[in-house]
């Protein structure tokens, strides 16, 4: 009834050759490509002021009679993907592997004592328990646009719906596993505070994922519902593509890479050297590799061809070789940017940048870029605020407090953005732009009082705090007044949460 | 609306704990300090008595057990929980008097701490809910705690010992601030 196969036909029919961009704000055009944006069938109910493509409606009820179409705010329900179920049909198997990995003795004397009909009759059995699993699961997956909020509602014995706020919408990821990408199907993922792994759409076709992705956005955005899948994905502006050499070259100059690396190779030869037992240098060489692996060419897999651009529905990162993921963060999300310097890029003049957003476990945009570069990526992802570039370091009398590293601490504060640094040899600098300030606090130990120093924590939205340490007692306690005045003031100028309204 | 500007709140009980602890203090321009309101003295009799059982009990069992089984000597063990409780019982109350909160115009101030001190602000509109809770102990002190959670966890704004009528009010204050006031993330 809703599978995305059969309302190809009647939506695709309907939007062809409309004329592009009646409906939405002039700096919003609808994708070029004519492929319709909602996969569901049009509601007869529903008015769409005099757009060009209002025309074929009156085709529409004839051919929609689903069932879901028959109240006005009803919305329709949509399966997954139907190549679902034999992601989910691994579950059983794996349970069995992961018993024999487990157990490898007992699976042994198990395995010794199969004969082929035992084993044929075992799949047998197994095969179909696991197609009618991952049939039922994906039988009983639903997910709905509302006007206002995604509805996802899964379970077979344990029924379960959630629902999720548009406009609360923190960020939207599009994922391909490289599994996914052969299949042509992805997953798409809504960031909000509070979500779990189980609220996401796995799997959806590949255009359908990032027709509904548009459609999401333009809806949290604040279109009107009825024109909100015809808005299409808005277009991107590149600003910033890592070439792969530099990618590289990065992560040579990585002390984290050559540090796994070194481990890898070194523990496991003393340990070979002491003990001369095999399965223990193993048992410890085989994550230490995986981990050295997982530093080096992980990373460049995961970070190849790190693009990011720029569109009216906020930041678009795409990432990755093998698996490809497609993040959007809209505007007004990010919580805190952090610019960290490793040292060896510090000649290079190269950065890495990292953000927070609530409910989000993304934290790179930039995996390497030039300085410059990073700074007018900063601008863009916070808006109005250009890096400081004059820090003030904690008084002289801090070296008692943290002999060598009170240099790396710096503060700077301007109208805004609260920035703090640490670090001596891998410098990081943090900034909050004051809207994102949740709550201000100073602490001051029995030692940083002898001292006269006190710390100034900085509580965002995304569970991170950003701490100013080693100040001047008096210049904290003054800090910690004018920063509670500035995040409250400083929330009046932030854009709403929907962006478009 | 100046920050700063005491509200009318936060009499009762109030303790006039050190007034302003840094000489920057009135370098703000037109800024009056704040009107802290201490803790009433419930909690710290609570605490106090609580202590006195504990520790009580500790050093009647540090007293008698060893004197039974070895030498009566060994009853001089008892000493060393009385110690215990001789200094917590100024600890206490000198924790007790650090602990201070206001409300000022727009946001929520709390102060604690002796040596490790710690001053939270939380303005009004980015809370997210405030929690009056009271356990069977400090139900019959008729003691209420009110807590504040942020989308921030970090933020920990948490005034004890309250008052029940007092932690209401600030509640149904706290709630209606921070609906006028209301920010989100």
């Amino acid at each position: 009834m809703s599978g995305p196969g059969s309302e190809e036909g009647t939506t695709g029919g309907g939007t062809t050759g409309h004329a592009p961009g009646a409906t939405g704000p002039a700096d919003r055009a609808r994708t070029p490509d004519g492929h319709a944006p909602n996969g569901a069938p049009r509601q007869p109910g529903r008015t769409t002021s005099g757009t060009p493509d209002h025309a074929p409606e009156p085709a529409g009820p004839a051919a929609d009679s689903a069932p879901g179409t028959s109240g006005t705010d009803r919305a329709v329900e949509r399966r997954l993907h139907p190549v679902t179920p034999l992601r989910r049909a691994w579950a059983p198997v794996a349970v069995l592997v992961g018993w024999a990995v487990h157990d490898p003795d007992q699976a042994q004397r198990q395995l010794t004592r199969l004969t082929t009909t035992h084993l044929l009759i075992g799949l047998a059995v197994l095969i179909p328990a696991a197609a009618l699993y991952g049939f039922l699961t994906w039988w009983f997956t639903h997910y709905a646009v509302t006007d206002t909020e995604l509805r996802i509602r899964t379970g077979l014995l344990f029924r379960r719906t959630a629902h999720i706020r548009l406009e609360r919408i923190q960020a939207i990821d599009v994922t391909q596993p490289l599994l996914a990408r052969v299949a042509g199907v992805a997953k798409l993922k809504l960031d909000v505070i509070g979500t779990g792994k189980k609220d996401e759409l796995a799997f959806l076709g590949a255009d359908e994922a990032r027709a509904l992705r548009a459609e999401l956005l333009a809806r949290a955005a604040g279109f009107a519902p009825e024109t909100a899948h015809e808005v299409g994905e808005a277009p991107a502006r590149q600003l910033l593509r890592v070439p792969p050499g530099v990618l590289a070259v990065s992560l040579l100059l990585t002390g984290a890479t050559w540090g796994t690396l070194l481990a890898a190779v070194v523990v496991p030869t003393l340990l070979w050297l002491a003990t001369h037992n095999l399965w223990t240098v193993l048992a410890t060489a085989l994550p230490l590799v995986g981990a050295a692996g997982a530093s080096s060419a992980g990373r460049f897999v995961g970070e190849y061809d790190w693009t990011v651009a720029e569109s009216p529905d906020g930041l678009r990162i795409d990432h990755g070789l093998l698996d490809r993921a497609h993040e959007t963060v809209p505007p007004g999300r990010v919580q805190t940017v952090r610019i960290v310097e490793p040292l060896l890029w510090r000649r290079r003049r190269w950065v890495r940048v990292e953000l927070d957003v609530a409910g989000s476990s993304n934290s790179v945009l930039l995996p390497v870029a030039p300085r410059e570069i990073a700074e007018s990526v900063v601008a863009r992802v916070l808006p109005g605020v250009t890096v400081p570039t004059e820090l003030s370091r904690p008084p002289r009398r801090a070296a008692r407090c943290r002999p060598l590293w009170w240099r790396g601490h710096g503060l700077a504060v301007t109208d805004a953005v609260f920035a703090a640094r640490h670090g001596l040899l891998r410098r990081s600098l943090a900034l909050v732009p004051h809207a994102k300030v949740q709550s201000v606090r100073l602490t001051q130990g029995p030692w940083r009082r002898a001292l006269r120093l006190a710390d100034v924590h900085v509580d965002t939205g995304a569970n991170k705090t950003v701490a100013a340490r080693l100040r001047d007692a008096g210049e904290a306690a003054e800090l910690l007044r004018s920063q509670a005045e500035r995040s409250r003031t400083g929330r009046r100028d932030a854009p709403p949460d929907r962006w478009m309204a | 609306m100046e920050t700063g500007s005491p509200d009318d709140t936060g009499t009762a009980g109030a303790t006039e704990a050190a007034a302003p602890r840094e000489a920057a203090g009135p370098s703000g321009p037109a800024r009056r300090e704040p009107v802290w309101t201490g803790l009433p003295p419930g909690l710290l009799r609570m605490r106090r008595l609580l202590l006195v059982v504990w520790l009580g009990l500790l050093a009647v069992a540090a007293g008698l057990l060893p004197a039974l089984f070895l030498e009566p000597v060994w009853a001089a063990l008892a000493f060393l929980p009385l110690a215990l409780l001789g200094w917590g019982w100024v600890m206490l109350e000198r924790n007790w008097r650090s602990w201070r909160y206001a409300e000022r115009a727009d946001d929520l101030l709390i102060s604690r701490g002796v040596l490790w001190r710690e001053e939270t602000v939380v303005p009004y509109g980015r809370m997210q809910l405030v929690e009056v809770t009271s356990g069977p102990v400090e139900r019959h002190f008729g003691l209420a705690s009110v807590q504040l959670h942020t989308a921030a966890a970090a933020t920990d704004a948490t005034i004890p010992g309250l008052d029940p009528a007092e932690a209401e009010r600030l509640r149904d204050r706290l709630t209606e601030l921070g609906e006028a006031r209301s920010a989100g993330l």
